[in-house]
C-alpha cells in the first residue's frame, strides 16, 4: 500500500483545488482601515483536486470501520448505521437551516426536535427530554446540574456523589464539573453494586448516585429499585448514565426503575455513525421534579399547535451549547426510531442481548471470565489464563487485527484486572460472530504454544505496533516546515 | 425495516447453545417488577421509501430554504468544495470509533495531525486539539484552563461575545467559584479599554474576547492581551467567524494565550445549529491543562512514521475527576470536513475567501447606509457582518423583507436592549451583488413605507 505524506509535505506553490468567481462588485483596497492583516499563511497547503481526493481515499483506506467488518467494542456499541438516515440529514430542508431563521419558517425542524424528545420519553419512561447536550459527558454534566440546581433551591447543593467503581471515566469528570466531590462505591463479588456499601455512604451530604445500568460488565443491576430506594430515603437522586441502553430496549424503562435522571448516546443504542470520534448527542431524561431545570431553550406547542423555542424558563441551568444541540444527528436517530418501530426495538435488545450471550458460552473456558453473574449485551473477559504465557490483553487485541476484526474495549472497567470487553450488538450475523469465536480460539492457542507471535501483532495491518511513550515523550503535535524552526510563532 | 442479520434458524441454534427455548429467557436477570410487559407507544415501522416520504414533509415545512438570507451570528453561509461531501461520506470515515487502536485508525489520526497543524497555522498557536463540541463550549473550556493555570477567581468576558457563547460560559462555571464580570463595549463597537483597565486587577485569570466581535467588528487583540499581561492575566480570544483568519493577523502574532472558538465555516453546513464544531489551540507551555484529544507523531516498530492519540493523561478515561475536561466523543467528522476544506480552499483560495467577504459586506453596507432612515451602528473595521440602525422597529422591516421573500439581520434588542432598532446583517462569498441589490431595494422600500 503507498504510504500517504502528510498534505504539506505534497504541497507547492501556486496549485489550487478551489477558485471562488471573479468578485462582481468594486473591489475597495482600503476597506479595513488600520486593521493588522496577515501576509500569506506560511506552510499552509496548496495542491490539486485530485491530489485532495487521492490523500484522502488513501487515508481512508488505512482505517478499520463499521462497514469494513466486526468491531466488538464494549460499551461503545457499533452497531451498523442505516445508510438512509444520512440521506435524510443531508435534506437541504434541514441541512441548510440556518439556527436563527424565523421560527415560523422551521417549523419542521421543530417538530424533528419535540418529536424525538417524546419518542425518547416513552421509550425510557421519563417525563420529558433536552437534546441539547453534543455527547453522552455533556448529558452526564447537565445532568448533575440539573440535580445540583434543584437541590440548592431547597437550600443545600450537598456535596458528595457516589460513583460505582466500575463507571466510565466520564462520570467522576463530570461530577466533579459540576462542583461535587466524588466518592467511589464498591462493587461486591457478583459485580454488581455492593447496597451494604451504598447504605453506608448514603447520608444528607449526597446529591446523587451514578449508575451504569446494565453496568459496564454487562450485568443488569437488579436491586435497582432498592438501590434508588436507599438514596431518595435521603433525598438524594438517582442520576443513570444510559451508554448500555441498547441492552433494554422495549424490555424495561429506567424511568419504571425509579431512576431521575438519564442520558442517552444517540451514536450508540439509535445507531447515529461514530465519525472516528464524534459529533455524537447526548439527550438527556428527568422525572417531572427536574423539568423546571432543563435547559434553555425549550420546545413547546402553542394552542394553534404551532411550535416555538420557550427561553422563559426562570429556573434554568441556562445553555450548555449554542442552539440546538447537534441537531442533524437527531434527524438520524429520529430516522432510526421511526424506521424500526416498537417491535424492531424490541427485537434490537433481544438480538444484541443473543448475540453477546453466544459469544460469552462459546469463548467461556477459553477465557477467564470473572464475574460468573448472567450478562445482557456485552461480557468482560481478561487476560489471566494467557498470561500465565506472558501474553496480555493487548496482544490478544492486537492479534484480531490480523483477523480481520477490531479489537475489543481494553482495561476496561477497571475492576477487571486485563479486560477485554465484547459488545457484538445486534446486526452481527451468526457467521461473523463464528468467525470472532474462531480468531479468538486460535489466539488463545497461539499464546500456548507460540506467544511470540501474539506480541508482535498485528502483522498485516497498514502499521505495525506504535510507541506511544515515544509520541508523549517527543510531543510532536503538527507539523512544521523543515527549514526554519517554529516560524510563526510569537516565542 | 430491521437491520438484524440473523436467521430464524440462526436465532434457534444460538438459543439451543445457550440452552434457552426463548429470547424471553434471556432477560431474566431484569425482575417482573420493572419489566414493561407492553409494546412501546410509538409509531410502527416504516420502509425506506415511507421513511423518506415522511421526512421529505418534514423538510418541507422549513419554508426557510426558499428565502434569500442574510444571518450570521455563529453560523456562516460558506461555499462547500464538491470534494468535502463525496469524501467525508466515505464508511471509513463516518463509521469507526475513536482511534484508540491507531495501527487500524491511521487515516482519522493522520487527519486529526493535520486539523491540529491547519489550526494552529491559522491560529498563529503552538498546539491545537482535535476539537471540541462547538464554540460556546470551547470558550467555556478556554475559561476553565485559565481557571486552572492561574487559580485566580476572576474572569473578565468581553460584552460582544456571542450573547449564547457567554450563557454557556455562565452554567460551566456556576458551581466552580469563579466570578465572571463583563467588559462593556464603546461606541464604535470595541472592548472598552476604560471599563477594561477600571475592572481587571490582580485576581483577573483571564480576559476573553471575541473577534470578529459579536457585531462584526475586529478588535485590537494586541492591546488587549498587552493590559491582560500586564495584569498577570492571560488573554484568551475567541473566533466564531474562522475565516477571517485567512486576511487578518493571527491571535498568535498579536499576544493569544489561548484561541479557541466555532469552525463551522470550514465546510460544515449551517445544519440548524449542529453538529458544529469547536476548536482550541494555546502555547505549548500550558499543554498540561489543555482539554480534549490530541494527536502526535510517533514511529512504529519498524521504524515508519505514524500517528496516535497522546497525552491522554490529562484525559478523563485516565484521571477520572482530576481530568482538564470531562469530554470524550468530541466532534471528528466534523474536524474532517474541516481539513478537507480548508485544504481544498488551499493558500491562496483562504486570502481570497476572507477577502471576498470584507469586499461584499462592505459593499453591502454602504449601499445600505445610502438609504434615509438607515445609520451604520458601528464606526469600527468589520469582517463579514455589520450592524444597522433603523429608523423604526426591526420587526416591522423583517415583517416587510420576509413578504418579498427575503430573511433579514438578526434583530439585536433581543441580546443587548441598548442596541435598539439595531440588526446584525451578514454578507458573505455566496451573496452576488444582485442578492445584494435585492436586499437594499428591499430594504429602501420597507423603511419607507
Amino acid at each position: 500500500m503507498i504510504r500517504e505524506p502528510l498534505i504539506f509535505e505534497i504541497s507547492d506553490e501556486g496549485k489550487r483545488a478551489y477558485a471562488l468567481p471573479k468578485l462582481d462588485i468594486p473591489e475597495k483596497k482600503d476597506v479595513l482601515q488600520d486593521v493588522r492583516t496577515r501576509k500569506d499563511i506560511e506552510g499552509f497547503p496548496q495542491v490539486s483536486e485530485i491530489e485532495i481526493v487521492r490523500h484522502f481515499t488513501r487515508l481512508s483506506q488505512t482505517n478499520f470501520c463499521i462497514d469494513i467488518g466486526f468491531y466488538p467494542l464494549g460499551s461503545c456499541t457499533m452497531k451498523y448505521n442505516p445508510k438512509i438516515n444520512e440521506k435524510i440529514a443531508s435534506f437541504p430542508g434541514f441541512s441548510h437551516s440556518h439556527p436563527f431563521s424565523p421560527e415560523e419558517l422551521v417549523q419542521g425542524n421543530l417538530e424533528i426536535l419535540k418529536t424525538t424528545e417524546e419518542l425518547l420519553s416513552e421509550i425510557t419512561g421519563m417525563d420529558a427530554f433536552t437534546l441539547q447536550p453534543s455527547a453522552g459527558a455533556q448529558g452526564e454534566l447537565v445532568g448533575m446540574m440539573l440535580i445540583r440546581a434543584y437541590l440548592e433551591e431547597k437550600g443545600d447543593p450537598r456535596k458528595i456523589v457516589l460513583i460505582p467503581d466500575s463507571a466510565h471515566g466520564t462520570n467522576p469528570s463530570s461530577a466533579h464539573l459540576s462542583g461535587y466531590r466524588v466518592q467511589e462505591i464498591k462493587s461486591n463479588e457478583q459485580g454488581t453494586v455492593d447496597v451494604e456499601d451504598l447504605v453506608r455512604a448514603m447520608n444528607d451530604d449526597v446529591a446523587a448516585l451514578m449508575i451504569t445500568n446494565p453496568n459496564t460488565l454487562g450485568i443488569f443491576e437488579s436491586d435497582i429499585k432498592k438501590i434508588c430506594a436507599i438514596v431518595h430515603e435521603k433525598s438524594g437522586f438517582v442520576y443513570m448514565d444510559g451508554a448500555n441502553m441498547n441492552a433494554l430496549l422495549g424490555e424495561c424503562r429506567p424511568g419504571d426503575m425509579d431512576v431521575d435522571v438519564i442520558h442517552l448516546n444517540l451514536h450508540k443504542t439509535f445507531s447515529t455513525p461514530h465519525g472516528g470520534g464524534g459529533p455524537g448527542s447526548g439527550p438527556v431524561g428527568v422525572k417531572k421534579v427536574l423539568d423546571p431545570y432543563l435547559p434553555i431553550p425549550v420546545i413547546e406547542r402553542r394552542k394553534d399547535s404551532s411550535l416555538y423555542f420557550n427561553l422563559d424558563r426562570p429556573k434554568s441551568i441556562g445553555r450548555v451549547q449554542s442552539f440546538y444541540g447537534n441537531f442533524l444527528v437527531v434527524v438520524k436517530a429520529l430516522a432510526y426510531i421511526l424506521s424500526l418501530g416498537p417491535n424492531g426495538l424490541k427485537e434490537v435488545a433481544e438480538i444484541a442481548v443473543l448475540n453477546a450471550n453466544y459469544l460469552r458460552k462459546s469463548l467461556e473456558g477459553e477465557y477467564h471470565l470473572k464475574y460468573k453473574t448472567p450478562t445482557l449485551h456485552e461480557c468482560v473477559f481478561s487476560d489471566k489464563f494467557q498470561k500465565e504465557h506472558g501474553v496480555q490483553n493487548i496482544d490478544i487485541a492486537k492479534r484480531l487485527i490480523d483477523f480481520g476484526v477490531h479489537p475489543p474495549t481494553m482495561s476496561f472497567p477497571l475492576i477487571v484486572h486485563g479486560a477485554l470487553m465484547i459488545e457484538p450488538t445486534e446486526t452481527e450475523s451468526k457467521k461473523d460472530l463464528d468467525l470472532f469465536i474462531e480468531a479468538m480460539k486460535r489466539i488463545s492457542k497461539e499464546a500456548q504454544e507460540n506467544p511470540e507471535v501474539l506480541k508482535e501483532a498485528p502483522h498485516t495491518s497498514y502499521m505495525r505496533r506504535l510507541d506511544e511513550t515515544k509520541a508523549a515523550r517527543e510531543s510532536v503535535l503538527r507539523w512544521r516546515p523543515e527549514e526554519k524552526e517554529a516560524p510563526q510563532n510569537k516565542e | 425495516m430491521s437491520y438484524i442479520s440473523l436467521s430464524d434458524r440462526d436465532k434457534k441454534e444460538m438459543l439451543a447453545r445457550l440452552g434457552l427455548s426463548s429470547m424471553k429467557e434471556l432477560f431474566t436477570s431484569i425482575p417482573d417488577s420493572i419489566k414493561l410487559n407492553r409494546d412501546l407507544n410509538i409509531p410502527d415501522s416504516k420502509t425506506e421509501s415511507e421513511l423518506v416520504s415522511h421526512f421529505k414533509d418534514i423538510a418541507d415545512r422549513n419554508m426557510d430554504q426558499n428565502y434569500l438570507s442574510f444571518l450570521g451570528a455563529g453560523a456562516y453561509p460558506h461555499v462547500i468544495p464538491s470534494v468535502v461531501d463525496y469524501l467525508a461520506s466515505r464508511g471509513e470515515f463516518v463509521s469507526p470509533y475513536t482511534p484508540y487502536q491507531p495501527e487500524v485508525s491511521q487515516g482519522t489520526l493522520q487527519i486529526i495531525f493535520e486539523f491540529q497543524t491547519l489550526l494552529c497555522q491559522l491560529t498563529g498557536m503552538d498546539i491545537a486539539n482535535a476539537s471540541l463540541y462547538d464554540g460556546a463550549s470551547g470558550a467555556a473550556e478556554a475559561v476553565l484552563m485559565a481557571h486552572r493555570l492561574k487559580r485566580k477567581s476572576k474572569v473578565l468576558l468581553a460584552g460582544l461575545i456571542h450573547p449564547q457563547y457567554k450563557e454557556v460560559i455562565h452554567t460551566y462555571t456556576r458551581n466552580l467559584g469563579i466570578r465572571i464580570e463583563e467588559v462593556g463595549f464603546s461606541s464604535d463597537g470595541f472592548v472598552n479599554d476604560a471599563d477594561l483597565q477600571k475592572k481587571i486587577d490582580a485576581e483577573t485569570s483571564v480576559v476573553i474576547t471575541q473577534s470578529p466581535n459579536f457585531v462584526g467588528v475586529i478588535e485590537d487583540l494586541e492591546s488587549i492581551s498587552k493590559t491582560a499581561h500586564a495584569n498577570g492575566a492571560l488573554s484568551a480570544v475567541v473566533i466564531s467567524e474562522p475565516v477571517s483568519l485567512g486576511l487578518l493577523d493571527s491571535p498568535g502574532n498579536l499576544g493569544a494565550d489561548i484561541v479557541t472558538g466555532e469552525a463551522q465555516s470550514f465546510g460544515i453546513p449551517q445544519s440548524f445549529g449542529g453538529p458544529f464544531l469547536g476548536f482550541m489551540a494555546c502555547s505549548k507551555e500550558f499543554i498540561r491543562q489543555f482539554p480534549g484529544r490530541i494527536a502526535g507523531e510517533t514511529v512504529d516498530v519498524e521504524g515508519k512514521r505514524g500517528f496516535v492519540l497522546t497525552l491522554s493523561t490529562r484525559e478523563q478515561h485516565i484521571r477520572r475527576e482530576r481530568a482538564t475536561s470531562n469530554i470524550c466523543t468530541n466532534q471528528a467528522l466534523c474536524a474532517l470536513r474541516a481539513t478537507i476544506f480548508l485544504e481544498t480552499i488551499g493558500k491562496e483560495g483562504i486570502r481570497e475567501l476572507a477577502w471576498h467577504n470584507v469586499q461584499k459586506a462592505n459593499y453591502a453596507l454602504e449601499e445600505c447606509v445610502k438609504i434615509s432612515g438607515i445609520e451604520k451602528k458601528f464606526s469600527g473595521a468589520f469582517f463579514n457582518e455589520f450592524v444597522l440602525e433603523f429608523g423604526k422597529p426591526v420587526e416591522d422591516v423583517n415583517i416587510y423583507l420576509k413578504e418579498q421573500g427575503i430573511t433579514g439581520g438578526l434583530d439585536l434588542e433581543k441580546f443587548y436592549p441598548e442596541l435598539k432598532n439595531c440588526v446584525l446583517f451578514c454578507v458573505t462569498e455566496i451573496h452576488s451583488k444582485e442578492n445584494i441589490d435585492r436586499l437594499v431595494r428591499t430594504l429602501k422600500e420597507a423603511l419607507n413605507s
